[in-house]
């Protein structure tokens, strides 16, 4: 894989920020655009733009086309037909539309079974079933980071009536055992739903491999524009589903009192779609083809290798997650920790202060190192963590050693910029 | 008002806080945090004769947050309620000297926030 010819396609990454060549390390909140995708969303409107599924007149029709076509090929991205895939705006998106739609089918007892490692996302909607008595469960992890697979058994039983689980952590960078997970979600009556976000970007994921129900992802994680995502949904439980949303695109036959909807996938997609959406996540896909997902898997592994032994030369910072690179995605999250210098004042030696990750965060954006700093949507693992925030690096097909170098060498300021 | 946000008044309020410490007896105790950043902030005030007597805080936090706590407990010790009550946002902001993003202008008023709630009762 050539990095440095992968970087000439991305636009952004010519900029320079401060003077300084910008070292872009937050792919794992949103990814950088290739030129291509961006093309494809030009084209679109300047040649294609018209009403989807409503026109009789050409244009229309060249627009329905290239919507339906997009979808074709985002399924075959994941090993899936191109009807069981919804398009909808983000992964939060997809995940609430099940909460919804599926949701209802659980009743007063009911358990959902997830882990303590899920962003915000693959809570919060999860929590809404809680009003009607249904019950979430959280599985530990072990001291590693990994998913502990004991907790998760002795959890699950016959009321877990829903397993999600993120296929990769965006704090620990853990990647789970999904298809061993789904088999015992499968045998214990539950359906099983993966929070592909941090997955579909940067690894192979198959559908039918994973055993997954349903899974979500966002394309602006992989390249692809903000606005548009993906739920993928087994057929029948997608069509034994109610609607998410009501309006246009949605139904079969309107009458003053009542409706019926339209075949799964339209009867999740109410309203005009996201068309360039659709299309230019078609064109990060193709894209991502190009280069071959194992070949981004093994990049990112090699990133992450020698990331976690750049940073594991500086004492004071702690990493969280797996050592294993195979077990973990492109994602590292850390802390400086039990700083007792001989400057800072004696009560705070005593306890040892944490170096906060926005100040982290300030002084390598210094050398315009751009890391996350924050709860990274995932408070209930930063609890579990026992730490109020961490700084996150993550790496994608742009990144290379020489980024790695560029957080290594501002980090080794951050003491200094303290004096501290 | 000076764009290193990391001057050296910045920082030596930072590491060495002033007032740091909790209080035994406080007339209030007040806490407040900012969970986005997970920032958070107690403060101890001892109030008499319509004077803040005394005033301690802990915390954890960035050194925004924590220097600005210093600053604005050594701008309010030993004064009279009714001129604590009287300081605004732009009082401690001034006082801090920096330019601040609205990022960090949440980090810097964590403070001044928590003393406020502590003395609406007063
Ligand atoms: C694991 C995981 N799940 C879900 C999300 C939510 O994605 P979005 O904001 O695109 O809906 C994210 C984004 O940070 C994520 O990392």
């Amino acid at each position: 894989m050539d990095v440095n010819k992968i970087r000439e396609d991305f636009p952004i990454l010519k900029r320079k920020i401060n003077g300084k060549r910008a070292v872009y390390l937050d792919s794992t909140a949103t990814s950088q655009k290739p030129r291509a995708v961006i093309d494809a969303i030009v084209n679109y409107y300047e040649n294609f733009n018209a009403n989807v599924h409503r026109g009789i007149y050409r244009l229309s029709e060249e627009a329905t086309d290239l919507y339906e076509k997009s979808r074709e090929n985002i399924g075959r991205f994941i090993g899936a037909r191109s009807d069981s895939i919804v398009f909808v705006r983000n992964t939060t998106e997809a995940l609430n539309l099940i909460s919804y739609s599926y949701g209802r089918f659980l009743n007063e007892g009911d358990e959902i079974l997830t882990t303590i490692m899920e962003h915000h996302s693959n809570i919060v909607p999860w929590q809404f079933l809680g009003r009607k008595g249904v019950k979430l469960v959280f599985t530990d992890i072990n001291e590693d980071g990994t998913l502990n697979i004991d907790d998760f058994i002795n959890k699950i039983g016959k009321r877990t009536k829903i397993v999600t689980v993120t296929h990769v952590s965006n704090v620990l960078g853990t990647i789970n055992d999904v298809r061993e997970l789904s088999k015992i979600a499968h045998d214990h009556g539950a359906i099983f739903i993966v929070d592909g976000a941090q997955s579909v970007p940067h690894m192979p994921v198959d559908v039918e491999k994973i055993g997954a129900d349903f899974l979500a992802f966002s394309g602006h994680k992989m390249l692809g524009p903000m606005g548009i995502g993906v739920l993928y949904g087994k057929r029948d439980l997608l069509e034994s589903m109610d609607p998410f949303m009501g309006g246009g695109e949605m139904i079969s036959e309107v009458h003053t009192y009542g409706s019926t909807w339209a075949d799964v996938p339209l009867k999740f997609e109410a309203g005009t779609p996201n068309v360039e959406g659709a299309v230019g996540l078609s064109a990060a896909v193709d894209y991502l083809r190009s280069i071959g997902m194992e070949e981004v898997r093994n990049h990112e592994k090699g990133l992450v290798s020698y990331s976690l032994e750049r940073l594991g030369e500086i004492n004071e910072i702690n990493i969280y997650g797996p050592r294993d690179p195979e077990k973990r995605g492109g994602v590292i999250s850390f802390n400086f920790r039990n700083i007792r210098s001989e400057r800072i004042s004696e009560h705070l030696r005593k306890e040892g202060i944490m170096i906060h990750p926005h100040d982290v965060a300030t002084i390598l954006d210094m050398d315009s190192v751009m890391v996350r700093s924050g709860h990274h949507c995932a408070q209930p693992l930063m609890e579990r963590l026992n730490i109020p925030a961490s700084s996150r690096a993550s790496f994608y097909i742009y990144n290379d050693r020489d980024d790695v170098d560029s957080l290594f060498d501002a980090l080794k300021k951050v003491r200094g910029v303290l004096k501290i | 008002m000076s764009n290193d946000i990391y001057m050296e008044f910045i920082l030596e309020n930072y590491r060495n806080p002033k007032n740091y410490g909790v209080m035994d007896n406080p007339t209030v105790k007040k806490s407040g945090a900012n969970p986005l950043c997970g920032d958070d902030i107690t403060i101890y005030l001892k109030i008499e004769n319509g004077k803040i007597q005394d005033i301690r805080f802990t915390g954890k936090g960035c050194a925004i947050s924590q220097a600005s706590a210093s600053i604005l407990t050594e701008m309010v010790k030993g004064k009279d309620l009714e001129y604590v009550k009287s300081l605004g946002e732009n009082d401690l902001l001034s006082a801090l000297g920096i330019e601040l993003s609205p990022a960090r202008l949440k980090c810097a008023l964590l403070s001044y926030k928590v003393l406020k709630d502590a003395l609406s009762g007063f």
